[in-house]
């Protein structure tokens, strides 16, 4: 025993990475959820908490059940992969609702809406319709693109984008 | 847009990574390297730097304390960073990152430190009253025995704790290198060189600032700097600075050679925006002036006053370049698009939670916890100011 004698200070420090860990482990029994490593490398019951969470999107085969007509006509035209709720926004409240006509959308502005996907930019591909600032001098895109679920135009006689 | 110029994708336009991540690796270079310096002494036997082996521990320490609040005050809910010492994933470089700065905070470090503080801890925990007695007898763990035996076992486990610690340092600060070298979405990061070259710029910096605050401090103690510890550091200082100088040319040189797809916009880069802080900072201020200064004072034998002088200019460079070369890497690596098409602008605040009145305060809170480090564990021995001090007369 004797060749312990002067290591007494050396177990002291040791006990004190003892001590540490043990509080760490404490804190993290503490802190981290119950549910964490159920699934994976988190929360389990993020999942049922999501689940929990109000809807906000309908999506778009809700949409098409009443709305069979404007379906038809985006499916023949530019926006046919493009869904509704892009648009119109979350339409849940509408879509889910009892009596829909109590939830009535607010129709999308097009002088703010189609420049969020149309704006000219060299990161887009070439064949991708593309204007500048000044293509519809401060019209309503919808001026000249009647029907923006198929919003093609005869561009030669109304002078818009080539 | 404003500081942009071509084309810029939209997440790449305001740069994610401020100053504070700038600071980051610097801190952790310094102490780094300051270690290095301290292990000369105690694995390599350089008996000449012995009078600055504390200092540097305790300058690795006080920067060691600093190191993660850059990246706390980076982080938009600082308390969550806790999350990755209670569940760390293995790849997460940055939880693993935590594991290595603990180890080297506490089983190396403190230890060390501890260990060789340990009889003057405890002689002052039995004169010292007050609250620094309370301190100092804490300090002692309750264990007052400082026979021959037990310092001697002491210095054997030292020995063994800065065998381990110099690979120990090297993990550290290499680690803080493969987080940027392992981004292989970003050309002006993925290298396999860059922990290597972190590593030795990191010894050059944290050698340097261990030289200019042991030639500060003895300095504001009115004592006279010892030359044969400041030539020893300088010709160390010299030799890591030539290597490193070597692994980033040769990091520089196989870019240049291998000149991939990203070559012409990062070349653009250095040419322009990256001129001043690159070229003229970096390399022509920082890297060669302190390397010919250098080798002037090993080549030529000067005076001692100028040799000195000298070694406060290089060192002050030198400090000034590896400052740069972390900036060119962190600041550096956000400012061109991934689609090399175009650049953005890194504009720094003044005041705000990573502006620069910040970084500039957590660069100077080490030293403040240097003081204080001092006051209470004096690196130098009782006895040694009285023989230097009549050594200035």
């Amino acid at each position: 025993m004797s060749s312990f004698k002067n290591t007494g200070h050396l177990f002291r420090f040791a006990g004190l990475f003892v001590l540490a860990f043990l509080i760490f482990l404490g804190v993290r029994g503490f802190v981290v959820p119950k549910s964490f490593g159920q699934y994976g490398h988190y929360r389990g019951n993020a999942i049922v908490d999501d689940a929990a969470r109000p809807m906000f999107y309908a999506g778009h085969q809700a949409c098409e059940t009443c709305h069979a007509d404007i379906a038809a006509t985006k499916a023949s035209g530019a926006h046919a992969h493009v869904n509704c709720e892009a648009c119109h926004g979350p339409q849940a409240i509408h879509a889910l609702a009892d009596d829909p006509t109590a939830h009535i959308p607010v129709k999308p502005d097009s002088a703010t809406l189609c420049i969020r996907c149309h704006a000219k930019t060299l990161a887009k591909p070439k064949n991708f319709p593309q204007v500048d600032g000044d293509h519809s001098q401060g019209m309503a895109c919808i001026t000249c693109h009647t029907n923006p679920h198929s919003p093609a135009m005869d561009t030669a006689a109304k002078g818009g984008a080539k | 847009m404003n500081g942009v110029e071509g084309f810029m994708y939209p997440n790449e336009i305001a740069l994610q990574w401020s100053v504070l991540i700038v600071l980051y690796p610097y801190i952790t270079g310094l102490v780094a390297g300051a270690f290095i310096l301290a292990s000369l002494v105690r694995i390599f036997r350089v008996e000449a730097v012995r009078p600055t082996y504390r200092l540097a521990l305790l300058t690795a320490l006080s920067f060691l304390l600093v190191a993660p609040l850059p990246l706390q005050f980076h982080l938009g809910h600082p308390e969550r960073s806790f999350e990755m010492y209670f569940t760390p994933h293995s790849t997460s470089a940055m939880a693993m990152f935590g594991y290595v700065y603990l180890w080297y905070l506490m089983a190396v470090l403190v230890f060390e430190l501890w260990l060789d503080y340990r009889a003057e801890i405890v002689q002052r925990a039995q004169s010292t009253k007050g609250l620094l007695g309370l301190l100092y007898k804490a300090m002692t763990l309750g264990n007052y025995n400082i026979s021959h035996e037990a310092l001697e076992l002491d210095e054997k486990i030292g020995w063994i704790v800065t065998l381990i610690g110099i690979p120990s340092a090297f993990m550290l600060h290499g680690y803080v290198g493969f987080i940027f070298g392992s981004i292989k979405a970003n050309p002006w990061w993925s290298s396999p060189l860059m922990p290597i070259v972190f590593i030795f710029s990191a010894m050059v910096s944290g050698i340097a600032a261990v030289m200019l605050i042991y030639m500060a401090t003895t300095k504001m103690r009115g004592l006279k700097i010892d030359v044969a510890c400041v030539d020893a550091i300088a010709m160390y200082l010299f030799y890591t600075f030539i290597i490193d100088f070597a692994l980033e040319s040769l990091d520089l040189i196989h870019r240049i050679y291998e000149a991939d797809e990203s070559f012409r916009s990062l070349d653009f880069m250095v040419h322009t925006k990256l001129y001043i802080p690159h070229i003229v900072i970096q390399i022509l201020l920082g890297t060669l002036t302190p390397l010919v200064l250098l080798a002037i004072t090993q080549l030529v034998k000067l005076p001692e006053r100028l040799r000195k002088r000298l070694y406060v200019i290089a060192g002050s460079l030198i400090m000034i370049g590896v400052f740069a070369m972390r900036w060119n890497v962190v600041i550096g690596g956000q400012l061109f698009s991934k689609s090399f098409l175009g650049y953005t602008t890194y504009k720094m605040h003044l005041i705000s939670k990573e502006g620069l009145l910040v970084s500039a305060g957590l660069m100077l809170l080490p030293l403040a916890i240097l003081y204080v480090l001092v006051r209470i564990l004096p690196p130098w021995h009782e006895g040694e100011n009285q023989v230097l001090a009549e050594g200035a007369k």
